[in-house]
């Protein structure tokens, strides 16, 4: 079944899975005095998710979840195999993936100075939505995602950090995604507003029909919201697989005891050291 | 086939509104910076102003008006081409520092489009400024420029604006392919642009190989131009033969710097540059 938005930019989603990945490889290249160092972040990875689907990955800090998420949003090329989001190419047809997609990543990023209306608007103009229906929509979905539209007219630079991911997530739902990339949309909110986001990040798969690969550190987050849970070590996916039955291939009670049985290390490790 | 064509038209159009009205509110926020940077160039430009006067009192025999329009003019294009150039070059760096720079690269927006927003927006704002510019130095000198000829003035800066349009364009990748030094040496590329170019001097008086460089530069073109138009009143038609080789440097630095912007997008992506980091 096609899906097509009352909006402007409605873009017809071809048939298919939603997401396609076979073998798909990223190096990148630091120096190290005279010498040029190859580090591989992600490692041949294959896997799919289906319309519809949400898909969480696990993974540590340095474990290539950025990675993975920066090639499917057509910020990255690859160093080897192949991309299809709604069965485009990611490296030969970006601009029509472009159009598919949206994402929400740790850092609000906005311009400052500018409002939550201003950032919105301008951004959806990007996506081919008008003027007219931006002044509808912008305040409609603001409220949705529990913005106070009091708020909406000041610098984002007063907004607290929960306030500006939800303006972010308003953001991502006004150009209507068919596949929404989270890229640890909740790290660093309080427990009410990561609530609040996992919350709306249901109600976008239920009323939206979108499909969601979200990339987490938050294991409950991860069990809660996802259909299938990946973990993926050291730029390789490890396993994916619905959450129970990782736990049942682990002999594990937990997610953390799965996660800890399939890598070695628990989640929590590096950011321990990191700090 | 023709409908898919509107369609796509029309998403380009709206893509490129995106970018000025980003581009209107920026402004609009900063109104204070704007006033800040409107007032030191301003002293700039009367610093550079009072040279003429000066020699004058130092006892130079020279036409104090003219030649205060003739540095006048040089200050307000190399001004002008600051405006452009600087909207340009830290298009991406400003983009980076706000973190809104894989929004906007992942975003369904062709890069002419964005390229051609920025500067089409700069060519809009600079001459707004650059005119208030104008005409609070003038009336400050009491300048007289009982011929001048302010349409064809501002046909030239116009079509000269392509050009400048274009090399911006290639100044702008700067910042993405090296998010350390672009921006200065976006600016390097300014200030060699208006150093072979006759910002404050006749081309004729550079040794031969800067005089060379100047016959490929449109701001030579530009400069002469203005200050034809300006001082002596030139129309259009006498102007021709400063107005097509802008024309033809137009016409080859757009789709030139686009094709470089590409290139250097399509490292920046190989690379892992396009993030807010570099």
């Amino acid at each position: 079944m096609s899906s097509v938005s009352a909006l402007s930019n409605s873009v017809v989603v071809p048939e298919g899975p939603a997401v396609e990945v076979l073998q798909l490889r990223k190096d990148f290249h630091r120096r190290e005095g005279l010498h040029r160092c190859r580090i591989t972040a992600l490692k041949p990875v294959s896997f799919s998710i289906a319309r519809g689907e949400c898909v969480a990955i696990l993974g540590q800090n340095g474990s290539g979840k950025s990675t993975l998420v920066r090639l499917l949003s057509t910020l990255l090329l690859e160093d080897g195999g192949a991309a299809r989001i709604f069965g485009h190419d990611v490296f030969r047809e970006p601009r029509r993936v472009q159009r598919l997609i949206n994402r929400v990543s740790v850092e609000a990023s906005f311009f400052k100075r500018l409002s939550a209306i201003e950032n919105l608007s301008y951004a959806a103009r990007f996506y081919g939505l008008r003027r007219r229906e931006t002044r509808v929509e912008i305040p409609r979905i603001l409220a949705r995602v529990g913005f106070p539209l009091e708020r909406a007219t000041g610098p984002m630079e007063d907004l607290s950090r929960g306030m500006q991911q939800k303006v972010a997530l308003a953001r991502a739902l006004l150009t209507s995604p068919a596949l929404l990339l989270l890229d640890e949309p909740t790290t660093g909110l309080d427990p009410r507003s990561k609530l609040e986001v996992q919350d709306f990040i249901r109600e976008v798969r239920r009323v939206h029909d979108a499909t969601v690969l979200l990339c987490t550190h938050d294991l409950a987050e991860a069990e809660e919201l996802a259909d299938r849970v990946g973990i993926l070590h050291a730029g390789e996916l490890i396993c994916l697989a619905p959450a129970a039955e990782l736990k049942r291939r682990y002999r594990a009670e937990t997610l953390e005891e799965a996660f800890f049985s399939a890598t070695g290390t628990a989640l929590a490790e590096e950011e321990v050291v990191s700090e | 086939m023709m409908r898919g064509a509107a369609t796509t038209l029309r998403s380009e159009l709206m893509g490129f509104s995106g970018i000025v009205e980003r581009n209107t509110y920026i402004i609009k926020r900063y109104a204070w910076w704007e006033l800040a940077w409107f007032v030191w160039t301003l002293a700039n430009t009367l610093t550079i102003a009072f040279i003429a006067k000066g020699f004058a009192a130092s006892g130079a025999k020279i036409d104090v008006n003219k030649a205060t329009s003739w540095l006048l003019i040089g200050a307000l294009v190399w001004s002008y081409l600051g405006m452009v150039f600087g909207l340009l070059v830290e298009m991406v760096q400003w983009e980076r520092w706000e973190g809104t720079i894989e929004h906007t690269f992942m975003a369904p927006l062709s890069r002419s489009m964005h390229l051609l927003g920025t500067g089409i927006f700069g060519v809009l704002y600079g001459i707004v400024r650059t005119a208030a510019l104008f005409v609070v130095v003038a009336l400050f000198f009491h300048l007289e420029l009982p011929h001048a000829n302010y349409l064809a003035a501002l046909v030239v800066l116009l079509v000269a604006s392509v050009s400048f349009i274009g090399i911006g364009m290639m100044t702008s990748v700067l910042p993405l392919i090296s998010p350390e030094k672009g921006v200065q040496l976006g600016y390097v590329a300014q200030g060699l642009l208006l150093v072979v170019s006759g910002v404050y001097y006749s081309v004729s008086v550079l040794p031969g190989w800067m005089q060379a460089l100047a016959r490929i530069s449109p701001a030579t073109y530009a400069l002469r131009a203005l200050r034809s138009s300006i001082i002596d009143g030139a129309g259009l038609s006498s102007l021709w033969g400063d107005i097509w080789p802008m024309i033809v440097i137009g016409v080859i630095a757009i789709p030139l710097g686009l094709e470089i912007f590409r290139r250097g997008e399509r490292y920046a992506k190989r690379a892992g540059k396009l993030k807010r980091s570099g």
